[in-house]
């Protein structure tokens, strides 16, 4: 590295001394990090640490290809600093929930507004881009919408049936969950980290344990660790045969839409057959697992599970053998390879533009430095694409399951872990099946949260969607949308 | 030819719709425990081992008054169970839930051990949606969890639509509200607006112990503790999230479908 600033380099799950972290000028935080994400990096996270006076910013910046986080940060500042967002856009939600947050202005931002404040019994509603002339017209959809869905606010600007902007307004479903970590952990606070958003209770749960066992200096048993890995493939596969079934019935093909969802609902009931809920509640907890998968009841779980993929892949058949699916998937709703990096998409919208994107390859924590997953990449980013990549994401955690429940490590699965050290910084990051969940802790001198940063995938992906859109029809947005399936708590927080 | 494979794999499917109610109920998972129930002449004297072991407050233990644990407050970690050193807690593996008032999901007193099934409505209600009752849910907060089983319940396992009941797409075209998550701050306005413009009479649901009480989420200033604080409830579902059957048992009880 010949920058004359040396970011501090950590593996996915550790943590560091917080006067270890590299401390610059804000502006030297700004150069030096839009100098790695020019030569590959990405960002994984962009946030304040209030001081007094003034905020100090943090940078955490993933390097994919050398499975290394770097982390560095800002002398406090107050008022503004230059806006990194102009350099490189994936910043954009990140300055401006800064802005929100700790007041800080990003200068030069190009689209400062509000993410998700509140104001009275709405959300702050900041201006919307607007296209003028005399045949655009505007339509606005939500906050509540026709299905049985979370909500947020679409705004479309149209010419005729065609999307020449989309603008995305979020905020409804803010909870307060960052702040309320704050002096923390909290009796609550696992409850809390599994509904921030609840069809990713293991993948945000395996993030929060992993981050309070990286600042104890622990790590749970392995056995906990394979357990955490099952049940985050199976919370993958539930979604994404629930998201097969949705595009299906997106385009009104309803043999794989009727079967994919009762097939979700079958891999639901594995995740319940270890932990009694559907969700993986209380399964995942800091130092190990709540329940174990004995022998006899792993045997039932495969059985179960070799039932459903067969299922799953004859429903997936059905929609891959329909040429008008295809047709219909095909070229809608693309986004491109450079526009994927630059805004800096996770998950199955990142693979499904050709980015090798993947924490459990790239960043393996945890079980995942035993137990491989190949990446499921695909080009085109079109629904297609997405659409794709998740059926190999299926097939594929499918397999992986089964060779693991061949072979389960023994031992405990849960030990006591001493309470977090003091003054230290935490990261953890794990692929959810919307990609990539990014947690980060800092501590007191007392051992408490004193900044708790949570980063959704879906906070990286809701521009994809708006971009998705652009130059589409818009009936196209029903598929465009399911094709991406994102979170609005996980977003709202 | 894939039409006719297509029709061939339809046939050879048959119908995937359980029986329940008219027969047997889907199998609950063994660790799944069900309802609680709160025997409190088993509490040993002073003894409030359960009270700050629950995340959520649900359990509260007045001096010389029998413990008190309000179900609609309860996502079911089972750590009063643990905590409990007589066995005063106990699970009931009952899968029903749904009750009628917040009191009848506090359990504890004498004669109140386990929460008091929901009553069906008043025969004028039950004649208007006894056989044809349209929802439009709102989520107003919740994780997705909550609005995911009760998704399931549209699915060709559960057909919700054999019973009348269907989810429809605006306020205007329902009979009633089917609440989930805490009601956040930011969603207070459009869940106001959206159950004014539902045409009365007109029937609440919450369903999940957000939607009932705040969930993991109670008395933070960003969320308002439930749909109760801001619209009158007429039938509470709990859990953390309820199992579909347990809406659907709800549901059902509620319209007088099953006793």
């Amino acid at each position: 590295m010949n920058s004359p600033h040396e970011f501090y380099l950590l593996s996915n799950g550790a943590s560091v001394p917080w006067a270890d972290v590299p401390e610059w000028t804000v502006n030297e935080l700004v150069d030096a990090t839009a100098a790695e994400l020019d030569r590959g990096g990405r960002l994984c996270a962009w946030f304040g640490v209030p001081e007094n006076p003034g905020v100090r910013l943090v940078a955490v910046v993933a390097f994919d290809a050398d499975n290394t986080l770097a982390v560095a940060r800002s002398t406090p500042v107050t008022n503004s600093y230059p806006s990194l967002t102009l350099l490189h856009p994936q910043a954009h939600l990140f300055e401006r929930e800064v802005w929100e947050q700790h007041d800080l202005t990003p200068a030069g931002h190009p689209w400062l507004k509000p993410v998700r404040a509140q104001n009275g019994d709405q959300p702050v509603q900041g201006r919307f881009f607007r296209v003028e002339g005399r045949e655009i017209h505007e339509v606005a959809v939500g906050p509540v919408h026709a299905g049985i869905i979370e909500p947020g606010h679409f705004r479309f600007q149209c010419n005729g049936e065609e999307v020449l902007y989309l603008e995305i307004a979020l905020g409804y479903q803010h909870r307060g969950i960052e702040e309320a970590l704050i002096g923390g952990p909290h009796l609550v606070s696992v409850n809390q980290m599994e509904t921030i958003a609840g069809d990713t209770t293991i993948g945000h749960a395996t993030a929060h344990a992993t981050i309070l066992e990286a600042l104890a200096g622990a790590e749970a048993p392995l056995r906990a660790q394979w357990l955490r890995a099952l049940a985050l493939e199976l919370e993958r596969l539930a979604n994404h045969t629930g998201d097969l079934g949705a595009l299906a019935g997106d385009v009104a093909f309803l043999p794989t839409s009727s079967a994919c969802g009762k097939i979700r609902g079958d891999f639901l009931n594995l995740t319940a057959l270890i932990s009694g809920n559907r969700f993986g509640r209380g399964l995942v907890r800091p130092g190990g697992c709540r329940f174990d998968l004995e022998t006899e009841r792993a045997a039932q779980l495969l059985g179960m599970l070799r039932t459903a993929l067969t299922e799953v892949e004859e429903a997936a058949g059905w929609l891959w053998d329909s040429n008008a699916v295809r047709a219909r998937f095909e070229m809608t709703g693309a986004v491109s390879h450079e526009q994927a990096g630059e805004i800096g998409l996770v998950g199955p919208p990142a693979r499904a533009s050709g980015l090798l994107r993947d924490v459990r390859f790239d960043h393996p924590a945890g079980w995942h430095r035993f137990a491989q997953i190949p990446v499921a990449v695909w080009p085109g980013g079109d629904v297609l694409a997405r659409t794709e990549v998740r059926w190999i994401e299926i097939q594929r955690s499918g397999k992986f399951l089964e060779e693991q429940l061949a072979a389960p490590p023994e031992g405990s699965i849960r030990e006591v872990i001493s309470p977090p050290a003091p003054n230290t910084l935490a990261v953890a990051l794990v692929e959810g099946w919307r990609g990539e969940i990014c947690h980060v802790a800092l501590t007191d001198a007392a051992g408490k949260f004193r900044r708790y940063k949570i980063v959704d995938p879906s906070f990286h992906n809701w521009p994809g969607l708006a971009l998705a859109l652009r130059g589409q029809a818009i009936s196209d947005f029903p598929i465009c949308n399911k094709s991406f399936n994102l979170s609005y708590c996980g977003f709202d927080l | 030819m894939f039409t006719i494979d297509t029709i061939v794999h339809r046939l050879r499917h048959g119908c995937r719709t359980m029986a329940f109610p008219d027969g047997p109920r889907p199998e609950l998972p063994d660790r799944h425990g069900g309802a609680l129930r709160v025997d409190a002449t088993k509490c040993a004297d002073g003894c409030a081992a359960c009270v700050p072991v629950c995340p959520t407050h649900a359990i509260a233990r007045e001096p010389q008054k029998p413990v008190a644990l309000d179900l609609g407050k309860c996502i079911f970690c089972a750590a009063c169970i643990e905590a409990c050193p007589t066995h005063a807690i106990t699970q009931t593996n009952d899968f029903r839930m749904a009750g009628r008032t917040r009191e009848d999901l506090v359990l504890g007193k004498p004669g109140l051990e386990e929460l008091r099934l929901a009553a069906a409505l008043g025969e004028k209600l039950r004649k208007l949606f006894g056989r044809s009752l349209r929802l439009r849910q709102v989520s107003a907060g919740g994780c997705n969890a909550c609005e995911a089983d009760v998704n399931v319940l549209g699915t060709i396992g559960w057909d919700l639509g054999r019973f009348g009941i269907q989810f429809v797409a605006s306020p205007r075209h329902a009979d009633g509200l089917l609440i989930t998550g805490p009601v956040s701050r930011n969603m207070e306005l459009a869940l106001k607006k959206t159950y004014a413009a539902v045409p009365p009479p007109k029937l609440v649901i919450a369903v999940g112990a957000c939607a009932i009480a705040g969930g993991p989420f109670v008395d933070h200033p960003q969320i308002r503790n439930g749909a109760q604080l801001i619209l009158p409830v007429d039938l509470f579902i709990p859990g953390c999230p309820p199992h579909p059957l347990t809406i659907l048992d709800g549901l059902l009880r509620f319209l007088g479908r099953i006793d």
